[in-house]
């Protein structure tokens, strides 16, 4: 693995942590208003500053972590299940089954916009994080199961699964005792991807309104109201740091993705 | 040449699957809106009759779908005459239905905005290529230099940077500090610079790392070597040959790659208050649930992009064999 993988690792691990022990680390009620300290510059009461309401910026960035990482590990969890469920059968039983599954239905969940499904999806089912997370999950399932399917059609081919067959194991013992252990692998790649999909996508539709309302801290929330005028005339900084926040959450995911799939897949190892 | 017209057939029929499979999401989903659209848009207040007259105006009266299943009668056939139906009726002849809100034809309401939309499209795609294009080159032709590593950090940046991060950021530079711009559209020609580059840098991004992945292959070609041999110069070599071959398919997936930046604009749009397709969509009809305007847009922008995406995709198996065989 290169050193960006690594890099990525070390920032994935930092944001994970101060996810779990956000409540340790905050050091400031992320909801409480101070309208005698708003657009504090970051000094030693106020790590990153403050906002237009006078709320601590670094507090609402570590808590934000907390919601990025619920909606990624939620909507990361859904997909990967469904999407190997449906992406196994594809690949396991072929046929017209198949056809319709990777020929269709796969097919067309790709062709589509992803931010633009969700977006209409939120637009008629009405805001709120459940809505979100399933929102996010009927766009981002296809990817597994476009993995798994090629997986699966890999490895059903082997002579240990003609073994099993041969020894008489029903389909679902062979499916899921034989050939989906030996076919998850890449998936590790997939679901880092879709962590970084993920979490950006909840912050995208959060920006637009459309996500967890405030005034949860999610980072697009943040942005989305760091980006007024007045506050980025008096307190640029409350835009700063949610934006680094979300890229580099976003890069690291993506570094961890690219070199698991170069780790895994040497043939894709850079020439 | 006959797998070529049956790979064609195959794309036509999946893009029109798609397409059939989208306008039915759109016009199912509406049903699934919390309440009931009369009363949300007309209010609490509104008469039984005003109810009634706006459910019949807009054929919310109707069964949804060619049939019903609930609890109480269970399956329950409405023939023909539902609101699926007539909104496939009025698409084939090009009507989109009309505002909740406006009472105007939601067709109308998008040609006037997606103008702009394509504008600004067409910008960023101007400026994605003015960036990629040099930046591209240069990295390729000096692999692993200073030059080519400053360039993988700058398409790093534009890669993960989202649109909503960097918008923000030019507005604070741009027209905050250093006021060169107006924050949102004013009415200037240049104030379409900033959301034309917030909306560009990903796709430069993008490109510049494909121009010179594909500078790199070429020069490696047979007739790099005879051009040198000749004694052209290096730029000549770079400029008037690699270049050309390169670039073919670079500048055919951009052409297409419109369809994917009109869909991307939705964010950039807000951010620059710029009057277009995606604003549309969230103020005049997710701002204020005019659930038939929401229907149109969402329509509109996806079949954008689902075609210019079919159409890459052709191109693209036209112009590289080896994608064409596989």
């Amino acid at each position: 693995m290169n050193r960006l993988t690594y890099i990525g690792i070390a920032i994935a691990i930092l944001f994970i942590l101060a996810a779990i022990f956000a409540p340790l680390i905050a050091t400031h009620d992320v909801t409480v208003q101070n309208l005698l300290a708003r657009y504090a510059m970051p000094s030693g009461e106020h790590w990153f500053g403050t906002d237009s309401l006078g709320r601590d910026v670094f507090s609402r960035v570590i808590y934000g972590a907390r919601i990025s990482l619920q909606v990624g590990i939620t909507v990361v969890t859904v997909s990967t299940v469904v999407g190997t469920v449906i992406g196994a059968i594809a690949g396991f039983y072929g046929g017209w089954v198949d056809k319709f599954l990777s020929g269709y239905l796969f097919n067309v969940v790709l062709a589509f916009p992803g931010l633009l499904l969700a977006i209409a999806m939120v637009a008629f089912l009405g805001a709120g994080l459940g809505k979100l997370i399933f929102a996010l999950c009927v766009i981002g399932w296809v990817g597994y199961a476009r993995v798994i399917r090629g997986q699966v059609l890999k490895v059903r081919e082997y002579d240990f699964v003609q073994a099993a067959r041969a020894l008489g194991a029903s389909n679902m013992r062979i499916l899921f005792t034989h050939i989906l252990p030996n076919a998850i692998q890449p998936l590790i790649v997939q679901a880092s991807l879709g962590m970084a999909g993920a979490v950006l996508s909840e912050a995208s539709l959060s920006f637009l309104g459309l996500g967890i309302p405030p005034p949860a801290p999610s980072w697009g929330t943040m942005i989305e109201e760091a980006r007024g005028l007045d506050i980025l005339y008096n307190a640029p900084h409350v835009l700063f740091f949610p934006g680094i926040a979300i890229a580099l959450t976003v890069l690291a995911f993506n570094f961890i993705g690219d070199g698991l799939r170069e780790y895994l897949d040497p043939k894709q190892r850079k020439r | 040449m006959k797998y070529t017209i049956l790979n064609f057939l195959r794309q036509l029929l999946l893009t029109l699957l798609v397409v059939f499979t989208v306008v039915s999401l759109v016009t199912l989903l509406i049903e699934f809106v919390p309440g009931d659209p009369a009363t949300t848009i007309l209010g609490e207040t509104a008469t039984q009759e005003q109810l009634d007259s706006f459910r019949a105006k807009h054929g919310l009266d109707r069964p949804a779908f060619f049939f019903t299943v609930n609890s109480e009668k269970g399956f329950q056939w409405n023939g023909v005459d539902n609101r699926y139906a007539d909104y496939w009726l009025g698409l084939l002849q090009g009507d989109l239905g009309k505002s909740f809100r406006t009472d105007r034809p939601v067709l109308d309401m998008i040609l006037e905005r997606y103008p702009s939309t394509i504008e600004l499209a067409l910008v960023s795609m101007l400026i994605a290529i003015s960036i990629a294009v040099p930046l591209g080159v240069l990295a390729g032709k000096n692999k692993n230099s200073l030059i080519d590593n400053f360039s993988s950090f700058i398409a790093l940046l534009g890669i993960s940077l989202p649109t909503f991060v960097i918008g923000p950021f030019l507005v604070y530079l741009f027209a905050v500090k250093y006021q060169i711009f107006a924050p949102t559209y004013s009415g200037n020609p240049e104030d379409i610079l900033l959301p034309a580059v917030t909306l560009g840098a990903a796709l430069s991004a993008i490109l510049t790392r494909m121009v010179r992945s594909s500078v790199i292959e070429e020069l490696g070609e047979d007739y790099v070597r005879t051009a040198r041999a000749k004694g052209l110069s290096e730029s000549k070599v770079v400029y008037k040959h690699v270049l050309k071959n390169g670039l073919i398919p670079v500048v055919t997936i951009l052409g297409l790659q419109l369809g994917v930046l009109l869909a991307g604009a939705i964010i950039t749009e807000k951010i620059f208050s710029w009057q277009g397709l995606g604003l549309l969509l969230l103020d005049d009809g997710i701002g204020k649930r005019d659930y038939r305007l929401v229907q149109g847009c969402v329509l509109v922008i996806s079949v954008t992009y689902i075609l210019a995406n079919s159409l890459t995709d052709l191109v693209y198996r036209w112009l590289d064999p080896r994608i064409r065989l596989s």
